[in-house]
């Protein structure tokens, strides 16, 4: 049963210079869970999903993601997959609507359909009166909605979410979460997600990975990690435990710069 | 096919929607082309310095001020994609399943359409200016198929070298470092007969000065393309051809 698992990488590992960003990883994320990769910045995230999505080629190992390998069959991991990238994606000298007709278009949305499911989407995504604005105007938390929705038009089997909460209010947070649990419920929809908050982890994770410097140092349920630590220990005890350290102290220079970004742009 | 011509239509589009949408643009762009017509060209008009031939030194710079907008604009693509890189919206076109060559054809089609819009200012000017105009529909039509293909060369030009350069910083550098040496090493502000060797040497293999010379004949009464029109939309097509080549390949480079 080659197609179990929505996700399955072997020996996956990417290097930059001297530097091995992944270290061969073996990960398995069975279909219709939302799976959580965590680490501190720099410990490789956003280089496993690029890998994954087919961003970015592995230096060497591979990955079945939806059924297809990523480099031998870019094109359908591709048709199968959602992406939100760290950054953020959606374009400001457009409008909603528009962003979400270029990817219908790009998904090859029949164009009958197109317009049904792009106003499915925005309802869905509680954009319906702001559909008609520039992206430019909306709040931090609209346009990850709206990213979602972008994301999420072509009913994909899998969805990657890089940081998709950072930086956004509690309660801009806790939408975006109603929103997932809800695609995982109507749609089976399969969800990977990097973080590094450990409420986030908790409150919507079936499944984590932690990752540190490259490598998978422990995989779990949330309770089980916490309970393995003892009687008490929260989920920052296990990410301190596992990711070698608190949050604030990792992750180099140019990522602490472009999160601040990311986080000032959606402020 | 149906899929490259959906796919690029969208890239299209949207670039389209967005020109539309922040037309200052078009206009701050206007400027340096009229200050090149007016002054420039008027006051080399007057001394007679350059050997134009029968045309006149103004109706003789016309197409090449023309391409030298088209040239100078494009070079902003680059830095668009660069742009749309720290945006993330590079990542999110390169994530879909569209084929990587509509996404860049895109571009270069929507370079082109901005050229467009570049060629009517120029005509107005000088049509102002009294510059001795072809206006027959064909040759009309051949220089907005011309300044096309040229926009589209330029900007993928412009869409290689930002995924080289990959950050403004350095783009704004290298921009800088080729589009003025292009500019001059052309046939743009005088022909290729009075250059010296090494110069004419450069400008006959400066794809800039292709464009020129076909737009030459084509927009101007008693204007004459010296290689031939043949010639010249080879030579244009086969470097548009090349380019592309080139792009596809490294575009989804931005994304690591
Ligand atoms: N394109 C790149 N070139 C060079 N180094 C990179 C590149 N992308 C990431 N890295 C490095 O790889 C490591 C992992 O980065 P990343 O995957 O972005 O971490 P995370 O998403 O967990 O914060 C970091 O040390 C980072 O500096
Ligand atoms: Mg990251």
């Amino acid at each position: 049963m080659p197609d179990r698992f929505a996700i399955d990488t072997s020996e996956l590992t990417r290097q930059f210079g001297n530097l091995t960003a992944v270290d061969h990883i073996a990960l398995r994320v069975p279909y219709g869970e939302i799976f959580g990769l965590l680490g501190a910045n720099g410990a490789g995230k956003s280089t496993v999903i690029k890998m994954l999505t087919t961003l970015l080629s592995p230096t060497s190992g591979t990955a079945d993601v939806g059924g297809f390998d990523i480099i031998r069959s870019p094109a359908d991991v591709r048709r199968r997959i959602g992406y939100v990238s760290q950054l953020l994606s959606a374009d400001g000298a457009l409008t909603g609507y528009e962003n979400l007709r270029l990817s219908a278009k790009l998904y090859d949305i029949p164009a009958t359909e197109r317009k049904e499911r792009i106003e499915n989407a925005l309802e869905f995504m509680s954009l319906v009166d702001s559909a008609d604005k520039l992206v430019r105007t909306y709040s931090g938390g609209m346009i990850r909605r709206l990213e979602l929705a972008q994301a999420m038009l072509h009913r994909p089997a899998i969805l990657f979410l890089d940081e998709p909460t950072i930086g956004l209010d509690p309660v801009a947070r806790h939408t975006v979460w109603d929103r997932l649990i809800d695609l995982r419920r109507n749609h089976g929809m399969t969800v990977l997600i990097t973080t590094h908050d450990m409420e986030e982890a908790e409150a919507l994770c079936d499944n984590l990975a932690i990752l540190h410097r490259g490598k998978i140092s422990v995989v779990g349920k949330p309770a089980e990690l916490r309970a393995g630590l003892g009687e008490g220990a929260n989920m920052d005890d296990v990410f301190v435990h596992y990711a070698g350290g608190s949050i604030q102290e990792s992750g180099t220079f140019r990522e602490i710069v472009q999160n601040r970004r990311t986080a000032h742009r959606l402020g | 096919m149906k899929r490259f011509i959906r796919e690029s239509a969208a890239i299209v589009q949207v670039e389209l929607i967005k020109l539309i949408r922040d037309p200052t643009e078009i206009i701050s762009r206007a400027v340096q082309p009229l200050l090149w017509l007016v002054v420039f060209g008027q006051v080399l008009a007057q001394v007679r310095g350059i050997q134009t031939g029968q045309l006149s030194y103004l109706a003789f710079i016309t197409p090449g001020i023309l391409a030298q907008s088209v040239l100078f604009s494009a070079i902003f693509y680059g830095i668009a994609i660069i742009w749309e890189r720290d945006l993330g919206v590079v990542h999110k076109l390169l994530v879909s399943p569209a084929l990587r060559i509509s996404l860049v054809f895109g571009k270069a089609v929507a370079a082109g359409f901005r050229g467009l819009l570049q060629a009517t200012v120029i005509y107005l000017i000088a049509f102002v200016m009294h510059v001795s105009l072809r206006l027959d529909p064909f040759a009309i039509f051949a220089v907005l198929v011309s300044v096309m293909l040229g926009s589209g060369i330029f900007a993928t030009f412009s869409l290689v070298i930002a995924c080289i350069v990959k950050t403004r910083e350095r783009f704004m550098g290298i921009g800088q470092l080729l589009t003025m040496p292009m500019f001059f090493a052309s046939n743009a502000i005088y022909p290729l007969e009075i250059m010296p060797g090494w110069l004419r040497f450069i400008a006959q293999i400066n794809p800039l000065t292709y464009l020129i010379d076909a737009l030459r004949g084509l927009m101007i009464t008693g204007g004459e393309s010296i290689h031939g029109y043949a010639v010249d939309f080879s030579v244009l097509l086969a470097v548009f051809c090349a380019l592309l080549f080139v792009a596809v390949k490294l575009y989804p480079t931005l994304a690591e």
